[in-house]
């Protein structure tokens, strides 16, 4: 795990306000910024642990747990609320049985709510992956779902 | 090889396109295509070209605007226009293009229009859409009808003349026709950009920053990805204009990170940019050199504000700090910074190429230009829109968005993000200008248009940006790390039916503290959904504190589902699809919902096959 979070780091030596590139990266690779990654990259950048911890935490992109093998945003934008993506996220709740922020205990499922995907003419959507799914409604979200559980993982 | 030699061939490559033997299949693969589906229906025509043994090339376009039409293709045969087909599946591709390419009927029934020179009989043009008739593109000229990838088709239609035609001037002469536009940030605050300019301009330094900023944290605004994933050139010579301007060397755009579609085709432009001398040392044989750098945010509204931004770009918490010293004097890493929203970079090589005088001929007498909107909400045609500045809400709503969805009533627009407010139906006939919007208690904001009908309720919109703020506010200032959070208690309270009379005031009173006592716009403007919705729509507020009701059905807590006994068929779909059981009845027997165990997610309302309509929503109970 160190090496891998020493050799992202290698590029960015030496350059002046990488921090968030540098944090970016470690959770484009680990999916998540753990406690190991933050001491690394501090002795590295000859930081306090406590200064990336503060930068970590301020910005919503950053995990700190392991996320599930499928990551599902409700987006809860404007045009969105609107549209019901309020009734969305709580349809999503029930299915997944977690709540945002948490991943399901056989790890196939994460859920986020995010603030705007920036596809609010096709509102309200929903987010599998790198997926958009355009104009869901609570039946539609079900089957999206659905397509993504894996039979041995379902209860 | 220099410009002209560029030019040339650019121009020959987008003229053999147009006027291409083999037919040219378009396809509108901007984030909202590619989410209606457009990349399944790609590789349908893939399939089925092969199948019916016909050569075609495909082309990927940005977003022409009307979203809620994709997936959008555009078919274009031996040199004639080509012809937009709107809500295209994988399932009509077969037959359409047998009925096109080979038998020589264009469809006129399926067709939305036409767009190039020429005419293809039966079809009216693309832009006598009833959605794109009372637009006026500027910013939007390219968006849906370049390659963006293509940095060939940029300039094959006029583009880099802008930066050509400035680096001939004196950097002041470039900030004077700027100036002479009028043009003012698109970003937000309205602050005219030669202003901003000129004081950055004026200060001697070896090292200035010029930054893009394309960080769109409104939700319910996606003008800017439109226009980067459509056009990212016009952005990119419009950081050129402006570095040129204000004698800035280093260029950053920062973006979002949900944007990956267009942080892709930036980086892709930057490198054509570079293969041409546009960007690096001695840019097109000039003395001026400039460097462009991607910085992906990493999600935090509060962003949006200059300061906070630079905070962010050299890695820090996004924190706004007090000004002065303002960024155009003491920014990055401490020297002179510029920040310019992507519309307004967007918006600047038209200005060079074409002057300021004849920018500043549209729009209205303090407003200049053409400005692009979201259209969203409950509207019918929902999508990307741009019209001169000063037009009348109802014109955009009614004749552009073509009226309200499902023929409801209309209630009010929400214009400006988190920080904007909300402008009553009453006031449809005001223009869309930075002043009128900010009298009506709203702001133009970067330029989201939210239309709301009479199924929303005001005080849950105000509830929902409040939230949204209490949530970004970056905890620097008390009045507005803990009064947002006080209000948002209050607007629950009152959502809840458990809101007392004198609520109202405390909201008005905590909001004015809020509005005065912030350091940053984000708490300047955190109340202004409050406040504009307490203004214009008090009585809704007071319904829900006295009456316990919620006159839109959309506060959970004040509203009840039933079964009508006279509607109800039996049918047991709302049984099946409960999901906390709360529904019981026999197969074609009167279902009841049980009042005690129901979560009110609506879902019964949703199901309940519309021949029957037999689930009701009530309010106005106690409670």
């Amino acid at each position: 795990m160190k090496n891998i979070i020493k050799d992202i780091i290698k590029p960015y030596q030496g350059e002046k306000g990488s921090l968030i590139p540098i944090l970016q990266a470690v959770q484009e690779e680990t999916g998540f910024i753990s406690e190991n990654a933050i001491s690394t990259i501090a002795q590295n950048l000859n930081m306090s642990e406590h200064e990336i911890y503060g930068v970590v935490t301020f910005y919503t992109q950053f995990r700190y747990t392991k996320p599930g093998d499928h990551m599902v945003k409700v987006c809860l934008g404007t045009a969105c609320h609107v549209r019901g993506g309020e009734q969305l996220l709580d349809r999503t709740e029930n299915i997944l049985n977690i709540k945002p922020g948490q991943t399901t205990l056989d790890s196939s499922f994460s859920l986020e709510r995010v603030a705007c995907m920036g596809c609010c003419a096709l509102a309200p959507v929903v987010v599998v992956d790198n997926k958009i799914y355009p104009n869901v409604t609570g039946p539609k979200v079900e089957k999206i779902i659905s397509k993504y559980s894996s039979p041995d993982k379902k209860e | 090889m220099d410009f002209v030699e560029i030019r040339e061939k650019a121009v020959a490559k987008w003229e053999a396109l147009q006027s291409s033997e083999t037919p040219v299949i378009y396809l509108g693969a901007a984030t909202c295509g590619r989410a209606a589906g457009i990349e399944e229906v790609a590789e349908e025509i893939r399939t089925t070209s092969k199948e019916l043994n016909l050569n075609i090339s495909l082309v990927e376009v940005g977003c022409i605007g009307p979203c809620f039409l994709e997936p959008l293709v555009y078919i274009q045969k031996n040199g004639s226009p080509s012809v937009c087909y709107g809500k295209i599946t994988p399932g009509k591709i077969k037959k359409l293009l047998e009925d096109y390419l080979i038998n020589n009927d264009p469809r006129p029934d399926l067709a939305l229009g036409t767009l190039g020179d020429g005419r293809v009989s039966g079809i009216p043009g693309l832009f006598e859409h009833p959605m794109l008739r009372h637009q006026t593109r500027l910013v939007l000229r390219n968006c849906g009808i370049i390659d963006p990838g293509q940095i060939d088709h940029y300039i094959a239609r006029d583009g880099y003349l802008g930066i050509k035609k400035a680096l001939e001037m004196r950097s002041s002469e470039v900030i004077d026709i700027i100036k002479a536009s009028g043009i003012r940030g698109r970003g937000g605050a309205g602050f005219p950009t030669w202003k901003k300019w000129e004081i950055c301009h004026n200060v001697q330094s070896d090292d200035k920053y010029l930054i893009c900023n394309a960080d769109e944290g409104d939700p319910g605004a996606f003008m800017n990805r439109s226009l980067l994933e459509g056009d990212p050139h016009a952005v990119l010579e419009g950081l050129l204009i402006g570095a040129y301007a204000i004698g800035a060397n280093h260029g950053y755009i920062y973006i979002r990170a949900e944007y990956p579609l267009a942080i892709k085709r930036l980086e892709h432009a930057l490198s054509q940019m570079k293969s041409y001398n546009l960007l690096g040392n001695n840019i097109l044989g000039s003395d001026f050199s400039f460097d462009i750098k991607i910085k992906q945010g990493a999600g935090a509204f509060v962003c949006g504000e200059e300061t906070a931004l630079i905070a962010s770009v050299v890695g820090k918490r996004g924190m706004p700090m007090p000004r002065p010293p303002f960024p155009a004097i003491s920014g990055v890493w401490g020297k002179p910074t510029i920040i310019n929203n992507v519309e307004t970079l967007g918006t600047l090589a038209t200005i060079m190429r074409k002057g300021g005088e004849w920018f500043a001929g549209f729009g209205s007498e303090s407003s200049k230009g053409t400005k692009t909107f979201s259209l969203v909400g409950k509207v019918k045609q929902t999508g990307l829109i741009e019209v001169p500045l000063g037009t009348p809400l109802k014109k955009i709503i009614f004749d552009i968005g073509g009226g309200i969805a499902d023929d409801k009533k209309f209630k009010a627009v929400q214009t400006g993000g988190p920080s904007g407010g909300c402008i009553p139906a009453e006031l449809s006939s005001l223009p869309v200008d930075y002043e009128s919007l900010m009298s009506a208690g709203s702001i133009m904001g970067s330029g989201g248009i939210i239309v709301l009908d009479e199924e929303t309720c005001v005080v849950d919109i105000a509830s929902y940006f409040l939230s949204f703020i209490q949530a970004e506010s970056c905890g620097k200032c008390s009045p507005c790390r803990i009064g947002t959070k006080v209000m948002l208690d209050i607007l629950e309270r009152i959502k809840s039916g458990k809101g007392e009379i004198t609520d109202i005031d405390k909201l008005s009173s905590l909001a004015e503290t809020i509005k005065n006592a912030s350091l940053c716009g984000l708490g300047q403007t955190a109340p202004n959904s409050v406040l504009s919705t307490l203004r214009y729509f008090r009585s809704e507020y007071e319904a829900h504190i006295i009456d316990k009701s919620c006159p839109a059905l959309v506060c959970k807590d004040l509203i009840k589902y039933a079964i009508s006994e006279e509607k109800c068929a039996g049918c047991g779909l709302c049984r099946k699809k409960c999901p906390a059981d709360a529904i019981t009845g026999k197969k074609k027997n009167l279902h009841i919902i049980n009042e005690s165990i129901c979560v009110k997610c609506g879902i019964c309302y949703q199901v309940c096959p519309s021949k029957y309509g037999a689930v009701e929503k009530t309010t106005g109970f106690l409670i």
